[in-house]
């Protein structure tokens, strides 16, 4: 239980997706003009998150590691398939976020309203697959190490892009010398905040 | 139909506006300054020249190979489900450069990870299938592919030289930075190689080119 309590502030403050990986960072920066819109992207990729890390960490396990096949039969024992991951993750990723947009306009209007419009952006914003490919690298051995994992990085995510979106908003009023008006100033403030999360390195709880 | 076939063959292959293709990325429409596609990598790998340059080639290559599939198959992808075939191109071409990049340079391919595998959901790539690719034929495509891979490479170039020359006074893995300055009380800046400053390093690149290109500021 600690352990896992230990992953997940981890993954929020310390592997924050976005300031340690930079990942997800297109949409990061193309939909952090206004608060409301990026609170409805970061809980999308929250959503989404612990959902498709937990499915694609079993089709890992159970289908493509080197002789995971071998609960099939032992002549696969030595079978590996890990070179398809990339295809079969993404493939599992865009089918779940395709899967969930239905569900979701089904049976809560009001939220696929909230989300209706990112869901479909989510299939190909690196978070998602960086956290399969780092729950891959990593070898996590149980599904609740996985979606601690996943919904910590989620969550780190989200408040990376909510925390800009507030900046940002109130930067519209200043001064800025103009070459670096919109993208260059959101770099450098990315960069500060990245700094700031970089205190959090060497907490263990 | 025959006729308008050899108007086409007439055409040059490098022709003014192939040329432009190649030539533009590089600034005004470069894909990571301007465009804002393919950030995420374009950090995360910077810290020295070799994987940055590793990276630089797997994206063009990967980029021009995937505009030339999609190109060439446009009219018979059905729109609806255009983004699930481009992801599958797309997935099957960065497999095979994870793999080539296994087989011969094993150490760079362990310290890229994970980012190889994320060529695949790079903005340029989808970015470029999407705005150029569909509506354009093979040869121009393939070309702009590799222009736009090329002007991803040259930024990602240009801030892995400052952060490994800054951060560990090294250049290509060679110390360049002579021993007599470090002896006069010159240090490495640790905090060049560590995530934060590859953000500040791109934001002191746009602000560079955006003072000397006037038309890319933004009001």
């Amino acid at each position: 239980m600690d352990n896992l309590f230990n992953l997940f502030v981890r993954s929020i403050f310390i592997d924050n997706m976005i300031f340690a990986y930079f990942l997800g960072m297109c949409s990061y920066l193309a939909v952090s003009k206004t608060v409301k819109t990026s609170v409805g992207l970061g809980l999308a990729v929250v959503f989404v998150l612990v959902v498709t890390a937990p499915v694609n960490w079993l089709v890992d396990y159970y289908l493509l590691k080197p002789g995971a096949l071998a609960w099939l039969s032992p002549e696969l024992a030595d079978l590996d398939l890990s070179y398809l991951s990339f295809i079969i993750f993404i493939a599992v990723i865009a089918a779940i976020v395709q899967l969930v947009e239905m569900v979701v306009e089904k049976f809560s209007p009001s939220l696929y309203n909230a989300l209706g419009i990112f869901l479909p952006l989510i299939a190909v914003n690196c978070a998602i697959l960086g956290v399969a490919l780092f729950v891959q690298e990593r070898e996590y051995t149980s599904i609740s190490e996985v979606t601690v994992f996943a919904f910590g990085s989620g969550i780190g995510w989200f408040l990376a892009i909510a925390t800009l979106a507030a900046i940002r908003e109130k930067i519209a009023y200043s001064n800025i010398p103009k070459p670096l008006r919109g993208l260059g100033i959101t770099f450098i403030i990315t960069g500060l905040m990245a700094i700031a999360f970089m205190s959090f390195m060497g907490i263990k709880i | 139909m025959s006729e308008s076939k050899i108007a086409k063959e007439k055409e040059p292959m490098f022709s003014a506006k192939i040329l432009k293709l190649l030539k533009n990325p590089f600034n005004l429409e470069n894909p990571v300054t301007v465009q804002v596609l393919g950030i995420c990598s374009a950090l995360a790998v910077t810290v020295q020249m070799k994987p940055a340059l590793v990276m630089a080639l797997s994206v063009t290559i990967v980029t021009a190979f995937s505009n030339l599939i999609i190109s060439a198959l446009r009219n018979t992808i059905p729109s609806r489900i255009r983004i699930i075939v481009q992801l599958a191109v797309v997935a099957a071409l960065v497999i095979i450069v994870d793999q080539l990049l296994k087989a011969y340079v094993y150490d760079v391919s362990k310290k890229l990870s994970v980012f190889v595998g994320l060529i695949i959901t790079n903005c340029i790539l989808m970015g470029r299938l999407e705005a150029y690719a569909m509506g354009n034929k093979p040869w121009p495509s393939f070309v702009d592919g590799i222009g736009n891979g090329l002007g991803y490479g040259i930024i990602l170039v240009i801030v892995a030289f400052f952060r490994e020359l800054l951060g560990s006074g090294k250049f290509f893995g060679f110390h360049v930075i002579p021993k007599t300055f470090y002896e006069w009380g010159y240090m490495d800046n640790g905090l060049m190689i560590l995530p934060p400053m590859a953000l500040i390093t791109i934001g002191i690149i746009i602000w560079v080119q955006r003072s000397r290109s006037t038309e890319l500021q933004e009001k």
